[in-house]
């Protein structure tokens, strides 16, 4: 199977720092990978290379065998790799149902000039996507809250939102960025259902998350990162017994970091 | 699109306008408050564009430049050029269209206070320009600018010569308040479109609305063109009134204004610096009697203002609405 994502050679350096150091793995298609490591590691950094926030020192990023490290963010989105924001940034003003609509500009065929006029293709453009929103609000089980304001609706519900928001780019990858920080257990196993309903779409997800137990439950793959480099790639089984990893991220519970 | 209370609206704005205010002048025998109210309309067409700034998320304190760009295309084609008013006006449009998109690239990447100072110095630059290039004719400005001539199209005059009026100034706050309608005409549906619902998501977070595939910058520049437009026609029939223009027409005061007239007629609102512009400008004219403190006290009410009101005048009445700037 051809990966639908290929990171090759990755390295990002601010200054003297060099945050990501030369990292390469690839994405299959329809698979929910990981990208895990402790605070600090890079993780974030890699997350905005990949989405074209960033602009790699060294290496690429390939979807589909083309290179898109480099281009705008909008034209990495429109390609159909997509990613969600945390809670904290989608849109606080807007209802649910409205936030979702707004993010359905990739899907549209009218042109600015016909959504100012309103011609025929910009009205049916808007009335699919406000069906094409119902249906995604719906299926993330938002359907109950879509018309309240964003800024008004508890913590889980936003980040359904946010991934709401993603899916109404129609994307072929939705990067998710720490989907279950600071969830409790029965948060997470929601939002755990949610990835996994994403992927049943279709939709090959990457998430960069540091909630090892829900990592270890949702994932196929585990890419782990320390110091801005790659130390392991598998399956979880094979990540939770990595000496390497557990040096680094598991097995420091007690010293300095104080986890 | 058009419903029966927003109908009722336009119906009395129009009506206001263009019949009462003019019935009311003529009674009063104020006729010098044709002058006024042209200044207030066309200073309200270029607060608007500042407005639009603010819609998507940028303070611009330059609007001035472009209301004396304006000015300067449109004095400029019309004394040198012999170029009819009527095409310099929509031509001064352009060139400040052209100008913000060449300024816009490079300034529009910054962000809050960043951008706001670098449009706050555009100001100053425009009038230096002024100043300095041959073809302004430096500090001596341009006077004498003759007044709008006649439109007529297959031998009908449909507008005719401004000249012709027994009073000049009619025919002005005519001219100027169509002009304020249609603008604001435009920018409310621009507003209502989906259009702008791609500036409010712009506005709330640059980031994701280009992780949805909205392109930011192009947009943006959109905006800004549109922005400065507005201020160049607005500068170019404002010197068409004044019939001279010097480098000191519009300065970093009237750029200030034009910011503040948004403020207080409410960020949220399209009609915002319309009623902005009305209530500072005669404030700022009430206020005069005082004399020395006119400054002190116009400054203290507008702290005020934005303290008690953040969201501007027109939060007043639709304070339940649903989006308001100060949400964050």
């Amino acid at each position: 199977m051809t990966p639908i994502l290929q990171v090759k050679g990755l390295t990002k350096q601010f200054g003297g720092l060099v945050a990501v150091n030369d990292v390469s793995f690839d994405v299959q298609p329809n698979e929910i990978l990981s990208v895990i490591g402790p605070n600090g590691a890079g993780k974030s950094t890699i997350f905005k290379l990949i989405s074209s926030f960033l602009r790699p020192t060294r290496g690429e990023v390939l979807f589909k065998g083309e290179r898109i490290s480099g281009l705008a963010p909008h034209v990495v989105a429109r390609k159909g790799v997509v990613r969600t924001f945390q809670e904290t940034t989608i849109f606080k003003g807007l209802t649910a149902r409205d936030s979702v609509i707004a993010a359905h500009h990739l899907r549209s065929r009218a042109g600015l000039i016909g959504y100012y006029f309103e011609t025929g293709l910009a009205r049916r453009d808007e009335e699919a996507f406000g069906r094409s929103s119902d249906e995604i609000l719906d299926f993330l089980g938002l359907g109950e809250v879509k018309n309240e304001i964003a800024s008004n609706l508890p913590h889980g519900y936003l980040r359904a939102l946010g991934i709401a928001i993603g899916l109404a780019a129609s994307p072929q990858v939705l990067l998710l960025d720490e989907p279950f920080a600071g969830m409790n257990h029965k948060e997470t196993r929601h939002a755990v259902e949610l990835v996994r309903a994403v992927r049943r779409r279709g939709v090959t997800v990457l998430l960069v998350e540091h909630d090892m137990a829900a990592v270890m439950k949702i994932s196929d793959r585990v890419v782990v990162i320390n110091f801005g480099s790659k130390i392991a790639e598998g399956t979880p089984a094979h990540i939770q017994k990595n000496d390497r990893v557990i040096e680094a991220y598991l097995g420091v519970e007690d010293e300095s970091i104080g986890l | 699109m058009f419903r029966p209370l927003r109908l009722a609206g336009l119906a009395v704005f129009l009506l206001a306008v263009f019949l009462a205010v003019p019935l009311a002048i003529k009674a009063a025998g104020r006729t010098d408050f044709y002058y006024t109210l042209s200044s207030v309309a066309l200073l309200a067409i270029a607060s608007s564009g500042v407005w639009l700034m603010f819609y998507i998320g940028r303070i611009n304190i330059g609007q001035g430049a472009f209301a004396l760009m304006g000015g300067y295309v449109s004095a400029i084609l019309v004394t040198s050029a012999g170029v009819s008013f009527w095409l310099s006006l929509p031509l001064a449009g352009l060139f400040c269209t052209a100008v913000s998109i060449l300024v816009g690239l490079p300034i529009l990447r910054l962000r809050g206070v960043y951008f706001a100072m670098v449009t706050l110095v555009l100001t100053e630059v425009a009038r230096l320009l002024a100043l300095a290039l041959p073809i302004t004719n430096g500090a001596k400005g341009i006077t004498s600018i003759p007044a709008p001539g006649a439109i007529g199209a297959f031998g009908l005059t449909l507008v005719p010569a401004f000249d012709t009026f027994a009073e000049r100034n009619i025919a002005f706050y005519y001219l100027s308040t169509i002009m304020m309608t249609l603008c604001f005409a435009a920018l409310y549906r621009l507003v209502h479109s989906r259009i702008g619902r791609i500036f409010v998501a712009m506005q709330q977070n640059e980031e994701l609305a280009s992780s949805m595939g909205i392109n930011v910058p192009a947009m943006r520049i959109i905006a800004y063109a549109i922005s400065s437009f507005l201020g160049g026609v607005a500068g170019a029939i404002f010197i068409a009134i004044a019939q001279s223009i010097y480098p000191s027409s519009f300065t970093v005061n009237d750029s200030i204004n034009f910011m503040l007239n948004c403020f207080v007629g409410g960020l949220g609102y399209v009609f915002g610096p319309m009623l902005g512009t009305l209530v500072l400008y005669f404030g700022w004219d009430l206020l005069f009697a005082i004399g020395q403190y006119q400054l002190l006290i116009y400054s203290g009410v507008m702290v005020l203002l934005m303290l008690v009101l953040p969201n501007g005048l027109l939060s007043i009445r639709f304070h339940s609405w649903r989006w308001s700037w100060h949400k964050t």
